[in-house]
């Protein structure tokens, strides 16, 4: 059953790991929804399962240790997370495509970029090479490539850092795909090409109009190109909700932590930045309770953690305001 | 700069660094990679230089010859009074107690096989410092100074998270009180909640020691807070030289405008009016003539104008700057001065 109007919904996704020391947990009951031709971001530090939910997402995860355990991934009237191998095939790239975060692993070194290019074009729109090659030039030109009809002939190591992402981009789009997620897709690039590429993934998703989750721990790339946000922490949605709900009354406290740790371009100079204190918790070794809980600053944090219900309850996502959802566990929220 | 009366710990001058790039047969240098190409200025005792640029622009070589991991081409770099660009291993030795350096990759930096116990003492045994007693008793002060529990000595590198095993490597740092540290990118690999715990650390043993830092980094945020003066390089060169406050204020070259504008914002809903560069970094190798930025800028020069080369000058106190029709606006007034 689908509870909202999202071209794309996930519902209580759980995915898991088989590692050495037992199966661990990295992604435990996640829910959002992305609305058509906007963007929802995915935001949280390294090990928050963002990554694992967009494979997860999108069926790639590492095969075997990989699985899902549960919840659904709805897209149209289809459960992404049960559709038969050959339906994810048909899916994957033609109507959801990714983008990845290192434009040099995700590129093949030994084939041309018109090559890898014109692969999903024959896979799934069943041109001929000829075509292919000639739509693939077109792809290049839309990415904002110079001399495209050179650069479609040379090889990734030719290229630099900010056109290889340009030609990663240009991969995506080449089936003009509904969904992009695209994983941290600036992190490897510098700040002049980062602010290249995000003005380029805005404006071919205003022509195109698809929709994209972007994730990313930069809350900047974030407030810069997010409709709609999920903060995750530790495998978990801490609060989710739109733009400025989130970045002007952040409910949960560890979204208020992130917020007030990140050093502003105008935050006064030599003065002590906010921290959050602690780490997080190891997967292998996980609360029950609100995972936040250990870090947080609530004055009776000590009574909850030494609880039955931190030891037993898990929180759910509470309603607090126009689609803003946050972690219904008084201890980690403000107060 | 607090102090103007007091001496530079450290002075650059026209440093070089080039790389020479073997090709062909017999191998021989025919091209050089200008890492770092005629740089120059100065820190001062217990001041934060912040060192920013872009991938390849030569900030961390920059960083390395100054603490003498490479030896320079040419040019001077006095550290606290004695020329050190010079100096051999032997020479080096007594001065590398004041004088250390952190890395971005903590796990790299450290030993893997050695435990913290070993690594933190290390310093002190290759300085001939102390007996083993006092030794490990310096070893939990050092603990006890960036934060880490005492049982810390036991473990090993891997047994760290990402932000505690850059405090150890902060602690080794520190371990002989030195007067400069060279921070290169110490804390890009950090998450945000990780990375101002850091900042913080950093700021506070610069307080309590009196430590100088030349603190390299890409994020201008980043740099901005725990930086007294920032320096912007590109392609081996300081293009802007100026009091934090005051570049981030009033940026002149358009490469540091173009910088600055291109950090994403935190704050949803705010536009701001972008400086966006054409095209790429050129290659450190045989770079462009003239003025490398000039081919980029947003403003427009004829080629006869981007080859002749800038004039990297003082237009404001402590502000430099270099000056090009290419990477100043106002570049008449500027050019008079």
């Amino acid at each position: 059953m689908r509870d909202s109007a999202g071209i794309l919904s996930v519902r209580d996704l759980v995915a898991a790991f088989d590692t050495d020391s037992g199966q661990v947990t990295a992604v435990d009951g996640v829910s959002f929804d992305l609305q058509a031709g906007k963007t929802l971001g995915i935001v949280g530090e390294s090990g928050c399962g963002k990554s694992v939910t967009a494979m997860s997402i999108m069926r790639l995860l590492p095969q075997p240790a990989g699985k899902i355990l549960g919840g659904r991934v709805f897209y149209g009237d289809e459960d992404l997370a049960s559709v038969s191998d050959e339906r994810m095939h048909e899916i994957r790239g033609a109507e959801i495509s990714m983008i990845f975060q290192e434009p040099m692993t995700a590129l093949n070194p030994v084939q041309r970029i018109g090559k890898q290019l014109s692969e999903s074009l024959l896979i799934h729109e069943g041109l001929s090479k000829k075509d292919a090659w000639d739509r693939s030039i077109e792809l290049l030109q839309m990415v904002g490539i110079p001399s495209p009809e050179v650069r479609v002939s040379e090889y990734p190591h030719q290229l630099s850092g900010g056109m290889r992402q340009r030609v990663v981009i240009a991969i995506a789009l080449a089936c003009n795909p509904k969904i992009v997620i695209a994983d941290e897709p600036t992190t490897a690039l510098d700040v002049t090409v980062q602010a290249q590429i995000l003005d380029l993934l805005k404006s071919l998703q205003d022509s195109l109009g698809m929709s994209v989750i972007m994730i990313t721990h930069d809350l900047g790339v974030i407030a810069e190109t997010c409709d709609d946000v999920v903060v995750m922490y530790a495998g978990r949605v801490a609060e989710r909700g739109p733009i400025n709900a989130i970045f002007n009354q952040p409910q949960h406290l560890y979204t208020k932590g992130l917020m007030s740790s990140i050093p502003r371009i105008d935050s006064p100079r030599k003065e002590k930045l906010n921290t959050i204190e602690g780490s997080v918790p190891s997967l292998m070794n996980m609360p029950v309770g609100a995972r936040f809980a250990p870090r947080s600053w609530h004055p009776s944090i000590q009574e909850y953690l030494q609880s039955d219900e931190f030891a037993t309850v898990r929180p759910d996502l509470v309603n607090i305001g126009e689609d803003h959802w946050v972690e219904d566990c008084p201890y980690v929220r403000t107060f | 700069m607090e102090n103007r009366e007091s001496k530079p710990l450290l002075e650059v001058e026209n440093l070089k660094v080039h790389f020479p790039v073997k090709e062909g047969v017999f191998s021989r240098a025919k091209r050089y990679c200008k890492a770092v190409d005629d740089v120059s200025f100065s820190i001062m005792p217990g001041e934060t230089l912040g060192l920013v640029g872009e991938s390849g622009c030569g900030k961390s070589t920059l960083g390395k010859a100054i603490c003498r991991l490479l030896k320079p081409t040419s040019g001077r770099v006095r550290f606290d009074g004695q020329n050190i660009e010079l100096m051999g291993k032997s020479e080096l030795r007594p001065l590398r107690r004041d004088m250390q350096i952190i890395f971005q990759d903590p796990a790299e930096s450290l030993n893997s096989r050695h435990t913290i116990g070993e690594i933190l003492e290390e310093p002190f045994v290759i300085q001939k410092i102390g007996n083993a007693i006092e030794r490990r008793q310096k070893v939990k002060g050092l603990l006890d100074k960036v934060g880490l529990p005492q049982s810390s000595t036991e473990k090993y590198p891997f047994e760290f998270s990402g932000g505690q095993r850059q405090r150890i490597g902060i602690a080794r740092a520190i371990s002989l009180e030195p007067k400069l540290i060279i921070c290169d990118e110490p804390v890009s690999a950090l998450d945000v909640s990780v990375q101002s715990q850091i900042l913080n650390l950093l700021m506070d043993l610069q307080e309590e020691m009196n430590i100088s830092y030349l603190f390299i980094a890409h994020d201008l945020s980043v740099v901005r807070v725990i930086s007294d003066r920032v320096g912007v390089m590109y392609l081996g060169k300081f293009v802007e030289l100026a009091d934090g406050e005051e570049l981030f204020r009033n940026p002149v070259h358009e490469y540091t405008k173009a910088l600055i504008s291109a950090i994403p914002d935190p704050r949803p809903g705010i536009s701001k009016k972008r400086t966006v560069l054409r095209g790429d970094v050129p290659s450190p190798i045989d770079p462009p003539p003239g003025c490398y930025f000039a081919r980029r800028s947003p403003i427009e020069v004829s080629e006869e104008i981007a080859s002749t080369p800038g004039e990297y000058k003082e237009i404001g106190e402590g502000h430099w700057v270099e000056v090009h029709p290419a990477t100043v606006d106002n570049y008449k007034e500027l050019s008079a001065l």
